[in-house]
């Protein structure tokens, strides 16, 4: 696999890290070379959130993404700072509810209802990062559904394992469905 | 090895200190060292260990020199603001010749500074920031299969010399994750006991090892231990040549280990006219930006000390006559070794301060310019 570059950007809290090191857990599990990094404030909850990974075959020397083959944002602000001045090349996802302006690309755009079909299946939002994972792993088209499926069991929290199974299951849906529609 | 897993730095150091036998941590958290201290309250229990957090970093540092003399591998971890606390307790644990590892993961300073923030600038004060003439020995790891390997390593150092081991990490490899293989087994170095009674017993014996041997408290060997300037004997001393015979001995008792302590890596540095000199996180970007010189058709190597005290001055030694540029994320702190070692008018700069990684773009520029210069 040549190299990929993710970013998962949105707000602190929403398990953009976690999301971004269960695609990494993928990863190795698929045999690849792998780095993940993230930045965020001294807050717990909210400022800006961002988690980073990239994937190759080959070694990977500097571990930041300096051009991002898919960036996933969950929060307006993130948008405008990682989706708005990103390459038409490079695929961009955006949760519907959280991002609700957004300018026209002509190719690789997204708009999803992560949050929404969150919700709707479990009453809450959490397991939403899940979802976007599932959203992301197959709208890159890089890693197989078993390999996040067992990140994701590797990862979950104790006890939100089926949960968070399922979240993942739906976020793979929405990704598959997006492809079929584009 | 065993099979490859996804790890963070600070997680592959924690568990490099857990291979080597460590037994006791104290520490006081703070970011980006944390998760040691937290990997260290969930495992050392499980082994018979302990893990107390502390009511500060003063006390943390006092809290391993004691641990370690009565025999148990002891580390601590912190960041800046905890570094700057530890040096007199640093000094304390260097003069009585205690075994210990302390782990600083660099963030960006001074002060509070930039707490999530990456950098560079404690490498001056991990050699002179406990006062007086010393021995010290610091470690930069660049890779999270390095914080393993080199915490593994520094706990050998540590225990074989009687020398406090700095891990001199920086928040990108502290909080980096990556794929790692860990070995079954590693090799671990215990600390020499003494094989005469207690009666017999020279506790800080000038002998030619350099390196006493070292009883636990609690075997029947009395003995004094002390930050004052001591004698053979451990008790202090006002005696100008006793004082002398053992500074003479403690700040030179790393020297005939040396080859063994200075690690370090050569890239490409045969028909090198330009040695990119980096160590620790950016070392990553400056090895891209080797490569990528390289595909320019540009004479570039890489040379990274892995140890950075004591500096392996010989080995970069031999290419003095080249060029070189030191990329640090500091305002200029290693640079002052090469420019020592090598000539200061054949050394550039490249600094970056605000907490952000230095780039491979941000080298590769700097190499293009100092080559066409060269040229």
């Amino acid at each position: 696999m040549a190299k990929q570059q993710f970013i998962f950007s949105g707000t602190g809290g929403q398990g953009l890290i976690l999301a971004a090191i269960m695609l990494a857990d993928a990863a190795v599990l698929a045999g690849q070379n792998v780095v993940q990094s993230q930045s965020y404030g001294p807050e717990a909850r909210g400022g800006a959130s961002k988690a980073e990974v990239i994937i190759s075959d080959e070694a990977i020397n500097y571990p930041k993404v300096q051009r991002p083959d898919l960036v996933l944002s969950i929060s307006q602000e993130a948008y405008k700072k990682y989706g708005l001045t990103l390459d038409e090349k490079a695929k961009l996802i955006v949760d519907d509810t959280y991002v609700p302006e957004t300018k026209p690309r002509s190719r690789n755009f997204y708009s999803l209802p992560l949050t929404k079909v969150t919700r709707t299946e479990f009453g809450s939002e959490q397991s939403a990062n899940v979802v976007a994972l599932g959203a992301v792993a197959a709208i890159s088209r890089q890693l197989s559904l078993e390999h996040v499926r067992e990140a994701v069991r590797q990862r979950a929290p104790k006890g939100t394992t089926d949960r968070n199974l399922k979240a993942l299951e739906l976020g793979w849906q929405l990704g598959v469905g997006a492809l079929n529609q584009a | 090895m065993s099979k490859a897993r996804l790890m963070q730095g600070n997680e592959a150091c924690a568990e490099g200190a857990l291979a080597a036998g460590v037994k006791f941590y104290a520490g006081y958290p703070i970011t980006p060292s944390t998760e040691i201290a937290e990997i260290m309250a969930e495992k050392l229990p499980l082994i018979g260990g302990t893990f107390i957090q502390m009511e500060d970093e003063i006390g943390s540092m006092a809290a391993i020199i004691g641990a370690s003399l009565t025999g148990a591998k002891a580390l601590t971890a912190t960041s800046g603001p905890g570094f700057s606390l530890k040096q007199e307790n640093l000094g304390y644990a260097i003069a009585t010749e205690v075994p210990c590892v302390l782990v600083n993961v660099q963030r960006a300073g001074p002060s509070t500074g930039l707490p999530t923030s990456p950098a560079q600038a404690d490498v001056m004060q991990a050699r002179w920031g406990t006062h007086g003439d010393h021995p010290i020995i610091a470690l930069c790891p660049s890779s999270v299969q390095e914080c393993y390997e080199l915490t593994v390593k520094a706990f050998n150092f540590a225990e074989e010399f009687r020398q406090p081991v700095i891990m001199l990490m920086d928040e990108v490899v502290g909080h980096l994750r990556e794929k790692v293989e860990l070995p079954d087994a590693v090799e671990v170095v215990e600390r020499k006991k003494p094989s005469v009674s207690p009666d017999e017993y020279i506790p800080y014996a000038n002998n030619e090892s350099m390196i006493p041997a070292m009883a636990n408290f609690g075997d029947g060997y009395r003995y004094h231990v002390t930050g004052l300037t001591h004698g053979e004997n451990g008790l202090p001393t006002g005696k100008p040549a006793v004082a002398e015979k053992y500074l003479e001995r403690l700040t030179r008792k790393l020297d005939p280990y040396l080859d063994r302590i200075q690690l370090y890596e050569e890239i490409l540095l045969e028909d090198a006219e330009l040695i990119v000199v980096a160590y620790g996180g950016p070392a990553r970007s400056a090895l891209e930006a080797v490569h990528a010189a390289r595909s320019e058709g540009l004479n570039v190597g890489f040379f990274r000390p892995i140890t950075i005290w004591p500096f392996p001055q010989e080995a970069l030694e031999k290419y003095a006559g080249r060029q070189f540029l030191v990329p640090e994320m500091n305002s200029g702190q290693l640079v002052g070794e090469i420019e020592r070692v090598v000539g200061r008018r054949q050394v550039q700069r490249l600094n970056r301060i605000d907490g952000e990684l230095i780039t491979p773009d941000q080298i590769l520029q700097r190499i293009r310019e100092v080559m066409t210069h060269v040229q």
